[in-house]
């Protein structure tokens, strides 16, 4: 099974869908030739051709509106958003139209449009290329978010999220294009968009997270295990709709739980998340419901020292782990 | 330099409170470590406080007279040295396993004390569901918090301390201890009505034995069915016996021979033939002892105590004696141990020593039954059909009807009543 980084695993993910379904194409900024800031499609333009790897003018708005309306009509956009931070324009698109559509027509239209777009911080970004936004679109029926933690996932879900019939927003960690490596088939292969997905078994506590907090929980995890303390990891995968059902067993198996999101605190996925185990899990909690999550200011600041602040890391949800372990 | 606080340590199991009798130190005294510091009276027994560590009396915070509960404050030491002060707190813990929990106390903080008694939702429902008896669970969470862990692993050992267990176990194995002190005082409640004082009333606070003995007198009549029998015995050969050793006996021995111990004697014996007295009421069973641990009532100022002789049936009339002789003794000089007062399965009471011809004893809960042994007298009777003067001595009999009916104690009394009669200088040895 060959070994690929996270961004591999999407250029692959593309890649097969491309070549399974000729309504994919996709359709972004410095997409085609370039083969995206990022490299995500690398190589793809060549493959294809300029018909099937678009470069748009730098018009969000205009880059989801146009896969809007073509996935409307029968096609499989994939568009790509540079960076999350500059989805803002795009977001009457979204969720006005792509969001409401099925719902809006009486079935008679869908809208199977999937939008990536690279999210987090911890990469000197500043502002504008470090921002989580998915907590923007959590409490829009009609979407479905996807936020994959490897590159396992990545192939699986973002193929998913390709032949799904309804608007998927897919973020991708973009510190973990090259962070994070991992064996990917070679096969043609679907996970479920809507389940998570139990990352570690444990006893002690439970971790619930996703994108790159899955990475550092597994990581504080296993120097927890030496000190005696097993930790039970969910990744959400999906964090719109979430899971409800394993958020339950997971929170339930432990009766301590830590959520962990780099998001601002207040009104980020874990907010809901925590509110599904306390309306659901009253008499197995062992502990308070704890969230590690970014401070609520404005954004990810740029001196390295506030960055770093402002990140979560593996020392960071280590000492809450710990923390929550001991109570 | 380091202040230090010394609390009230737990001074028996079931103790929850004790009252502070004599400080015997005073704020400024130089104490060393083990030194007793004050004098101090539970429901069980009176006790001295040793110092937990060497210095300075700083404070005396819990006055004479004053009730605390275990594990609060009683006064304040300055010791030298704070490092030394937590070594020595340290080794003091493990030496006296019963001071440790207090030595815990000082060395957590205070704010994390109280998590031990923070239950969360998930420990609670599993206590509920299986029947788990919280105070009895150690907590490895932080500040001694039970974890839900810590319940799941008692759950899949299957050693579950139920709270119900602790009871039964408690009545089972010593059948004799105190009453839980936690169960009595709400039943003593309703008993104590609102009395107005006027002036020139002396009030008296109730505490210590006299709060015990209010607790299991009440006890005793609530839950138990008293009923009554008395035997009337002619002891002549007996007192004719007694008073011609007495003198030789107590030179010998350097103890008297009194009375009490034939008593004791005779009632052990027949105890023996009579089992059924020798049992306790434990709801829906009966449980018979095997042992005959007989309890004496003895007297010291305002206060009663019922220390125990055990295996009565085992010792002879001067090992019975010798004991009554040795636990008055600690009684008087307050020496009393716990263990003394343990395991007690049927009580004989000396109430003749205050000139009572008749009584109605309150059994001993949770005993069977309660025997008095009333004063010996000398009485114009009728034998062989002429009058004669004789020692005559009334013993009453109190028993829990529950357990006991008149048929079998009358029985046991008769028996009682032969024995003694035929307790003479022919065929009766104290040794």
């Amino acid at each position: 099974m060959p070994v690929m980084s996270y961004i591999q695993a999407v250029t692959q993910a593309l890649r097969e869908e491309m070549k399974r379904d000729e309504k994919v194409f996709i359709l972004g900024e410095d997409v085609g030739k370039r083969g995206g800031v990022f490299r995500a499609t690398d190589g793809l333009y060549d493959e294809f051709g300029e018909d099937r790897v678009i470069d748009t003018p730098l018009a969000e708005s205009a880059i989801a509106g146009v896969g809007i309306g073509a996935a409307m009509y029968g096609m499989r956009p994939v568009a790509e958003i540079q960076f999350a931070d500059f989805i803002m324009p795009a977001v009457n698109q979204i969720i006005s139209e792509a969001a409401r559509i099925r719902y809006r027509s009486n079935n008679d239209w869908n809208c199977p449009i999937t939008i990536r777009a690279p999210y987090g911080g911890g990469v000197h970004g500043a502002l504008y290329h470090s921002q989580s936004v998915e907590a923007v679109f959590a409490n829009q029926p009609g979407l479905k978010i996807v936020m994959p933690s490897t590159p396992y996932d990545v192939k699986g879900l973002l193929k998913a999220a390709i032949r799904d019939e309804d608007p998927v927003l897919f973020f991708e960690h973009k510190r973990a294009y090259r962070l994070l490596k991992g064996e990917v088939p070679e096969d043609d292969y679907v996970l479920p968009i809507g389940k998570a997905d139990v990352k570690r078994e444990g006893s002690d506590i439970t971790v619930i997270t996703y994108g790159l907090g899955v990475h550092f929980a597994l990581q504080a995890a296993e120097k927890l295990e030496e000190e005696g303390i097993s930790a039970h990891i969910l990744d959400l995968r999906t964090v719109y709709p979430l899971d409800k059902e394993a958020i339950i067993e997971a929170a339930q198996k432990t009766g301590k739980v830590l959520l962990v999101t780099e998001d601002n605190k207040e009104g980020s996925i874990m907010s809901e998340v925590s509110a599904i185990i306390s309306e659901h899990c009253l008499f197995d909690l062992d502990a308070p419901i704890k969230r590690l999550a970014g401070p609520d200011v404005p954004a990810m600041p740029y001196a390295p020292t506030m960055e770093k602040y402002f990140m979560i890391n593996p020392e960071k949800v280590e000492k809450a782990m710990r923390d929550l372990a001991e109570f | 330099m380091a202040v230090e606080k010394i609390n009230m340590p737990q001074l028996g199991e079931s103790v929850t409170e004790g009252t502070i009798s004599t400080w015997l130190v005073k704020e400024g005294d130089q104490v060393n470590k083990y030194d007793p510091i004050a004098e101090v009276m539970t429901d069980k027994v009176n006790a001295e406080v040793p110092s937990s560590f060497t210095g300075v009396i700083k404070e005396i915070v819990a006055q004479e007279g004053e009730t605390i509960s275990v594990g609060e404050l009683m006064c304040y030491i300055e010791t030298e040295g704070a490092g030394e002060g937590e070594v020595d707190a340290e080794e003091k813990g493990k030496e006296e396993g019963s001071a440790e929990t207090k030595e815990d106390t000082k060395k957590e903080t205070s704010e994390d004390q109280p998590m031990k008694k923070r239950y969360s939702p998930a420990v609670l429902r599993l206590a509920q569901e299986h029947d788990i008896d919280l105070n009895q669970v150690e907590g490895t969470g932080r500040g001694g918090r039970i974890t839900r862990k810590d319940l799941e692993k008692i759950i899949e050992s299957g050693n579950i301390p139920k709270s119900g267990d602790a009871r039964a176990e408690k009545t089972a194995a010593h059948a004799q201890k105190q009453p839980e002190p936690q169960a009595a005082p709400e039943q003593a409640q309703p008993a104590a009505p609102q009395a107005p004082s006027y002036p020139g009333d002396v009030e008296i606070p109730v505490t210590g034995v006299r709060k015990a003995i209010a607790q299991n007198m009440v006890r005793s009549k609530q839950e138990i069915p008293h009923a009554w029998m008395m035997v009337e015995v002619d002891v002549t050969n007996l007192v004719e016996y007694r008073d011609s050793i007495k003198n030789e006996f107590k030179q010998k021995e350097g103890f008297s021979l009194t009375y009490f111990a034939f008593f004791v004697k005779a009632v052990a014996q027949a105890l023996k033939e009579y089992p059924q007295l020798n049992s306790t009421w434990a709801g829906d069973k009966i449980i018979q002892r095997k042992d005959i641990n007989l309890s004496i009532a003895v007297a010291k100022g305002e206060e009663l105590f019922v220390p125990v002789i055990k295996n009565a049936d085992e010792k002879s009339i001067k090992g019975i004696a010798k004991e009554i002789n040795e636990l008055a003794q600690k009684v008087r000089t307050g020496k009393l141990t716990q263990d003394d007062m343990q395991g007690g399965t049927f009580t004989v009471n000396n109430t003749g020593s205050f000139g009572s011809v008749q009584s109605m004893g309150v059994i001993n809960h949770p005993q069977a039954a309660i025997l008095q042994v009333e004063s010996i007298v000398k009485r114009p009777v009728i034998k062989d059909g002429m009058f004669a003067a004789r020692d005559m001595v009334n013993l009453c009999l109190s028993l829990d009807h529950r357990i006991l009916d008149g048929l079998i104690c009358g029985h046991f009394l008769a028996r009682v009543k032969e024995i003694l009669e035929n307790m003479s200088k022919e065929n009766t040895s104290v040794y």
